[in-house]
């Protein structure tokens, strides 16, 4: 296990291809191989670095420096609940040990059927509905005990596994640029003229 | 659909009645697809500019004045301008990594109306000769990440995006590329770093700004998806119409989150310029009034780097240039709001915690200083603390940020503001950030700083251990 598929490095392929440096597709490669695995493994950090012509202690570098990565299993379904101000301010640290409680793992824990992995976690962008979290980065609004429970009910009956796909994988839809209609990637020093559209005239 | 309500397809959001730009189709089911922002106008903008000679679309966006929403506020088409001659390629890199505390209005932009984006982002590109755009996305909008591949994808087939874009000889990409869990990326030279494939931590300034040196050292143009976002309502009515919405220096409307203990948190679009704090917080149209039988005890005015407002500040409207002297700043357009129940050293951990996490650890004031401030602020909300805690805590600010720090006035304290902006220490807003929620409950509520923690009783040192 852990190296990419063939599959994946196809997919990653034609990521790396849209970009003037290979480099620049770390991230998305990385997010491609916990995909693949629920957590990004050594051998698929060594892959990438293959892939994108670097060392796998620089993929480690970058890799380890975002939160969404992780380098151990976690749970199927990852819940972070947010404890920045206005979920704060409107009870989240009540949720948190609410959730705490219901789980019986204290915040970074994973239950023991391996099903969720409890996080606390920073703003997560949905003030307004505070307090809110993310399963797998699928929001919850205006979460309450109640509706606490009834979300890890249904993750544990699995209710939602249309709804929420498993840790690793976040957008379900990928770009593709059909080969017949991209402008065409340029390593920058390959490009030393105005694009055409500005007719020779220097843009302002 | 109702003047009144929260609209249906995007929570939090309430539409009123006001001038719309951004958020014209947010009350419709499908606003998102491609069939139905074509029916509702939606790549006008972009044939329109075409029709023109770039620089002229330029000078459009530029006499506009479109303020940058991201947080800076530096006009989008003065900033287009800054690319150093004849170096090229030059890119185009949009900034969707929205994290700052209290802020949500780009992830509504990019969910509900993501071809409204993605024609901003071409409208730039050809007016600025930008010959690749980088379309940064928050690695935790799995939403908007979809949203927004799904309309590049519809968008690319039918011709709106890639080569020769609509038969002309206007050829741009547009790469959809996310991020992985980083405030500090929000910060347009790290998110560069970031899409360079690095950790993304902020470069040394100067240069101060990417268009002189950027994405793999060429000059690069960060913009935020809701400046970006404007374009295509200002291409279709020009800048005379755009600027005819709120004030010469605040033109245009913008898109405020207002969180907290308010009767109707929500996302509003409102008019720039001329929106006070007090009809955004109290108005009926908008957030109307506080929770039942409460009263308002201060307010974040513009995210949580911001210093905080009281009650004394209800009255300014959102203008740069009336908030800055008065000690604060209006930001990505987040305001939370505390009442009367609010526990304010507790509150101010919250978002001190959330920058001593984020620190990236490039710069010490900011890795060392911002973890200092945590403890300390943690130890006086356990009970912990002692008198001495207090000055600590602005001792550790001042190695972040040297002088006097921006705060409100205050006519209850009988003090006065210290204007908007800092010195700093640090490359990047980060360090800055972890002090500013400090500084301002210390400054406006000192007593209960004071009612939390120990008096140390200082005993000569002649006095202990007499060894005679």
């Amino acid at each position: 296990m852990a190296r990419l598929t063939e599959e994946n490095v196809r997919l990653a392929q034609e990521i790396i291809s849209r970009y003037p440096k290979a480099r620049s597709a770390t991230i998305p490669l990385l997010h491609l191989a916990q995909e693949q695995d629920g957590y990004v493994t050594d051998d698929a950090m060594a892959h990438i670095a293959e892939l994108v012509g670097a060392s796998p202690a620089e993929v480690y570098g970058t890799a380890s420096f975002y939160e969404m990565f992780k380098f151990h299993p976690v749970g199927r379904y990852v819940i972070n609940i947010c404890g920045t101000m206005s979920c704060a301010l409107m009870g989240a640290e009540d949720l948190m040990h609410h959730a705490e409680e219901k789980l019986g793992v204290r915040m970074g824990g994973t239950t023991d059927d391996g099903l969720i992995t409890l996080e606390r976690a920073e703003c997560q962008a949905a003030c307004t509905e505070a307090p809110c979290l993310q399963t797998n980065y699928r929001y919850s609004f205006r979460v309450t005990p109640e509706s606490f429970d009834a979300l890890v009910d249904d993750l544990r009956a699995g209710r939602l596994a249309d709804e929420i796909p498993p840790h690793g994988v976040v957008a379900r839809v990928r770009q593709h640029i059909p080969a017949d209609r991209g402008a065409g990637v340029h390593a920058p020093e390959d490009v030393k003229s105005a694009p055409a559209w500005l007719d020779g005239k220097a843009a302002l | 659909m109702s003047a009144g309500g929260t609209n249906a397809f995007a929570p939090g959001f309430y539409e009123g009645n006001r001038p719309r730009i951004v958020t014209s189709r947010f009350g419709m089911e499908d606003s998102h697809s491609l069939g139905r922002y074509v029916a509702t106008g939606g790549y006008d903008g972009l044939r329109r500019a075409l029709a023109r000679p770039a620089q002229e679309v330029h000078e459009e966006v530029r006499s506009a004045t479109v303020l940058g929403r991201g947080g800076a506020g530096f006009p989008a088409g003065t900033k287009w301008g800054l690319t150093p001659q004849d170096v090229w390629p030059r890119y185009l890199v949009v900034n969707g990594d929205e994290s700052e505390p209290g802020t949500y209005k780009d992830r509504l932009l990019m969910e509900r109306d993501p071809h409204q984006l993605i024609e901003g982002c071409l409208i730039a590109c050809y007016a600025a000769g930008l010959s690749q755009c980088f379309l940064y996305i928050r690695g935790e909008m799995a939403l908007a990440q979809e949203r927004v591949a799904t309309a590049l994808n519809e968008a690319y087939a039918a011709g709106y995006v890639g080569r020769n874009i609509l038969g002309s000889s206007f050829s741009v990409d547009i790469v959809l590329h996310w991020g992985a869990g980083a405030y500090v990326v929000g910060e347009e030279t790290a998110l560069i770093e970031s899409l360079e494939g690095n950790r993304g931590m902020p470069r040394l300034k100067p240069p101060y700004f990417p268009a002189a040196i950027g994405l793999y050292g060429q000059p690069t143009i960060v913009n935020n998806v809701e400046t970006l976002s404007n374009l295509p309502w200002l291409m279709v009515n020009g800048a005379a119409a755009y600027t005819a919405i709120g004030t010469p220096t605040s033109p245009g409307t913008r898109m405020v989150a207002v969180s907290g203990h308010v009767r109707r948190p929500g996302v509003y679009e409102i008019v720039n310029g001329t929106t006070t704090f007090r009809d955004l917080l109290f108005g009926e149209g908008f957030c109307g009034g506080m929770r039942e039988g409460r009263s308002l005890k201060a307010f974040v005015p513009g995210g949580g780097s911001a210093p905080w407002f009281l009650p004394d500040q209800l009255d300014l409207p959102f203008e740069a240039s009336q908030v800055g002297p008065a000690g604060s700043m209006l930001g990505s357009g987040a305001v939370m709001v505390m009442d009367d129940t609010t526990d304010i050293p507790k509150a101010a951990l919250t978002l001190t915690r959330f920058y001593a996490h984020e620190s990236c650890g490039k710069c010490t004031p900011c890795r060392e200083g911002g973890t200092w401030l945590e403890r300390i602020l943690s130890r006086i909300v356990d009970g912990k603390g002692t008198d001495a805690d207090l000055d600590q805590l602005l001792e550790v600010g001042q190695s972040i940020c040297p002088g006097a720090f921006p705060h409100a006035s205050s006519e209850r304290l009988g003090i006065s503001a210290v204007p908007f902006p800092y010195r700093m220490n640090t490359i990047c807003f980060v360090g800055p950030s972890a002090y500013a929620p400090v500084h301002s409950a210390l400054t406006l509520f000192r007593e209960e700083f004071e009612a939390r923690v120990t008096k140390r009783v200082h005993i000569p040192v002649t006095a202990v251990g007499a060894s005679r």
